[in-house]
């Protein structure tokens, strides 16, 4: 019943909420359905974006060996806008919440200062003797001013170039990573190499898949990008996000770019296709490229140290909602999840680089064959270590979206970087209003 | 109750006593009053799930609302309305509401008209054809639209494929204001034209056939029987098709908003329609008072629109009658 009662409560506050929440709560009955606690069976949903991994590392059947009478239930949403979306959604209604959601690094700072009464406070399970574990950013960020813990800290994101080495031997350029690492030690020689790549590159195949991405990599390098510490909106006078956009302006104005939108069904394609030679890769994205380019891409990719020095791109947590079924049970599984032997095993397998700094002592070692054998520990274990501790804002990933869609907008409809300018400052002004 | 008293009245001559006369007036008013009783599970639930939220929307839309905070509302007045009016983008959505709806629903039209006026010769297999064209609306919108949006691609879509085999230059259709704002018409055509045709042909079928026959001996052409016969007979259905489906075009939002899978309709709002416009808003800002103003005047749109479609087709019959 406490889903009919979360299904009126949602009527109650917000009229226009009513379907998607009733519709929500009707999804979460049937796990409530199969959960039998009397008999200490459980089954634990999780709620993910993106690609997490767990699942493909086999490390909820790990758990579920470990664990009897557990039975963990994955959904998982491709795009993380999406994802914050229907998770908002369901917050506000209070019905359909999984046991376990994840939430965004850009994501942290909305969660912490505007909806702390609505993820569990994990010090109640004693989540605090935890922290001694993980990297010191990581840990405060998913922590409120008055101290309650929202979150446990799952990847971060480290940055990388990652490239194909066939299609760079096919334009005539050195495919050893060491050598590549020199000759794109800065952006403009990045963007060097590019305009040689073009000159001799195969049909159909761009320097890199989006300047959207670009931008995003080159900005992951920066501490204060959207807002400074006292909470302020300073994007438009920081000289970080113009340097950024300039630079991905260049790259689209030079016709480096496939021009394809990050997480669009043409991107995905894209990967197979060999429509793109480069793409800036924080340490998640492995898992994708795997996902995407399939067996056929594997020994074709590599891993060199990224442009312009280190940086660090997404990475996320995992929370539990206060009106979450099984919140104990939940809080064990996130607890495990995040472990540093569970954390490095995941690196292995997937990429998803750890937060926990046991973890990053054990892949020091690790090379991914996928990606002819790149020492994927030694190059985005360097880049974590470098890699500024960022200041988050409310807004982060929104404010992010609108610049990354004008960019968009320059690269695909040739607009004036003038003017796609002023149409992501209108966008902000949405976004924030 | 009532039918017992009525029984047992039954037999006594009528007028003779006043246990008659009771028994006649509760007759006279449960007959007055049964039919709101039976219309009454439909304006209850409309009042309950139509009227409440569209009050509580206009409630909303005076207030700042967020869906994270969803708990404190912040008194905002006519904010909300005013910022609306100078948001370009509010000016662009409805822009593009409007050429998308022309877009689609004139050629929609156009074409059921066509494709009735076919279905309704004799045709071998005619009922397997005139079930078939209804397929297109039982496709769910997800569905189609994913299916339209691969056909679509730049680089990999299989209309650029054909286009390219005739020499034209692969054409961005996500991307170009004009060539995506058609491929999403398309979507809304291909969707709803079967529809349309049917109730086309359904009126046609009213319009007795010996007009046809009078008109074939007078030796008009088939063209001709079409626009001097089935078109005047089937003024009130196009009437009421015209009227649907600008309703319809004024709603539009699944279509534009998994072409691309952007609630910005595209990445410079290039056919990002009212209805998306308010979804942008609400669910991907949060925004909720601003979507509830949004819904609010998408309504009086609505309103407005179907009222003018209304007064130009009585005052076209009263033309006609006077006549």
């Amino acid at each position: 019943m406490p889903i009919a009662r979360a299904a009126r409560r949602a009527t109650v506050r917000i009229g226009a909420v009513v379907l998607a929440g009733a519709l929500l709560a009707a999804c979460g009955s049937d796990a409530s359905d199969s959960s039998d606690s009397a008999n200490g069976k459980v089954t634990l949903t999780v709620d993910l974006f993106g690609s997490f991994g767990y699942k493909e590392a086999g490390l909820y059947k790990e758990y579920e060996k470990l664990n009897p009478g557990v039975t963990i239930k994955q959904t998982d949403t491709e795009d993380e806008a999406d994802y914050w979306k229907s998770l908002q959604t369901r917050l506000a209604g209070g019905g359909g919440l999984a046991d376990v959601q994840g939430i965004e690094v850009g994501r942290i700072a909305s969660v912490t200062q505007q909806q702390s009464d609505k993820f569990q406070d994990l010090s109640e399970f004693g989540a605090d003797k935890l922290k001694s574990q993980f990297a010191e950013a990581k840990w405060s960020a998913a922590t409120t001013e008055d101290g309650k813990i929202l979150g446990l800290g799952t990847d971060v994101g480290p940055e990388a170039m990652c490239y194909r080495t066939d299609l760079f031997k096919q334009a005539g350029l050195p495919t050893d990573r060491e050598e590549l690492a020199q000759k794109w030690s800065t952006w403009d020689g990045y963007l060097e190499l590019g305009k040689q790549y073009k000159k001799k590159a195969p049909a159909k195949s761009a320097w890199l898949d989006s300047i959207g991405s670009l931008y995003g990599i080159m900005i992951g390098q920066e501490k204060e990008r959207y807002y400074d510490a006292s909470g302020e909106l300073i994007y438009e006078k920081n000289p970080a996000v113009k340097h950024a956009w300039d630079t991905s302006v260049k790259a689209s104005d030079a016709g480096l770019s496939a021009k394809l939108d990050q997480w669009s069904p043409q991107w995905n394609q894209a990967f197979a296709a060999g429509s793109f030679a480069t793409i800036p890769c924080p340490a998640w994205m492995l898992g994708y490229i795997k996902g995407q380019a399939g067996d056929a891409g594997k020994g074709k990719w590599d891993i060199a140290k990224l442009p312009g020095g280190a940086g660090n791109w997404g990475g996320s947590y995992l929370s539990v909602p206060r009106a979450a079924e099984h919140k104990k049970e939940a809080y064990e599984l996130i607890k495990w999840l995040t472990a540093p032997a569970q954390q490095a095993k995941l690196f292995q397998k997937q990429g998803n680089f750890p937060s926990s700094t046991g973890a990053i002592e054990k892949v020091a070692a690790a090379k991914d064959p996928y990606f002819t054998d790149a020492p994927i520990g030694q190059i985005f274990g360097d880049a974590a270590k470098a890699s500024p501790v960022q200041v988050l804002g409310v807004h982060d990933q929104n404010v992010a979206q609108q610049l990354t869609n004008a960019l968009s907008e320059v690269e695909r409809k040739g607009t004036s970087s003038a003017k796609a300018w002023e149409t992501a400052k209108k966008g902000v002004a949405n976004v924030v209003g | 109750m009532t039918l017992t008293a009525t029984a047992k009245a039954a037999p006594r001559a009528p007028g003779s006593g006043p246990d008659d006369t009771r028994a006649a007036s509760v007759r006279r008013t449960w007959r007055r009053l049964s039919p709101y009783a039976y219309i009454a599970p439909f304006f209850t639930l409309f009042a309950a799930f139509g009227l409440f939220p569209l009050l509580y929307t206009a409630f909303v839309s005076l207030y700042r609302v967020e869906l994270q905070t969803s708990g404190d509302m912040e008194w905002r007045g006519t904010a909300n309305y005013t910022a609306l009016f100078t948001d370009e983008y509010f000016w662009t959505a409805l822009r593009n509401t409007f050429t998308i709806g022309v877009l689609s629903t004139v050629p929609q039209l156009a074409m059921a008209l066509g494709l009735a006026h076919l279905l309704n010769y004799k045709l071998r297999g005619r009922t397997f054809i005139r079930t078939a064209i209804l397929l297109p609306y039982a496709t769910s919108v997800a569905a189609a639209t994913l299916v339209f949006a691969q056909l679509f691609g730049r680089d990999f879509g299989l209309i650029n494929y054909v286009l390219g085999l005739v020499g034209v230059s692969p054409v961005d259709w996500q991307t170009g204001t004009v060539a995506s704002q058609i491929a999403v018409s398309t979507i809304v055509v291909w969707r709803w034209t079967g529809y349309n045709a049917l109730i086309y042909l359904a009126g046609m079928q009213s319009i007795p056939g010996e007009l046809y026959e009078a008109a074939e001996m007078d030796g008009a052409s088939r063209w001709r029987q079409f626009v001097h016969v089935t078109l005047p007979g089937l003024r009130p259905t196009i009437v009421f098709t015209v009227i649907v489906s600008t309703i319809g075009a004024t709603q539009l939002f699944g279509e534009p908003l998994l072409f691309e899978g952007s609630i910005s309709g595209g990445i410079a709002h290039q056919y990002q329609t009212l209805g998306l416009y308010m979804y942008e808003q609400g669910w991907g800002f949060f925004h909720l008072g601003r979507a509830a103003a949004i819904a609010w005047v998408m309504f009086v749109l609505i309103v407005v629109l179907v009222g003018v479609n209304a007064l130009v087709v009585r005052r076209r019959v009263r033309r006609e009658a006077g006549r």
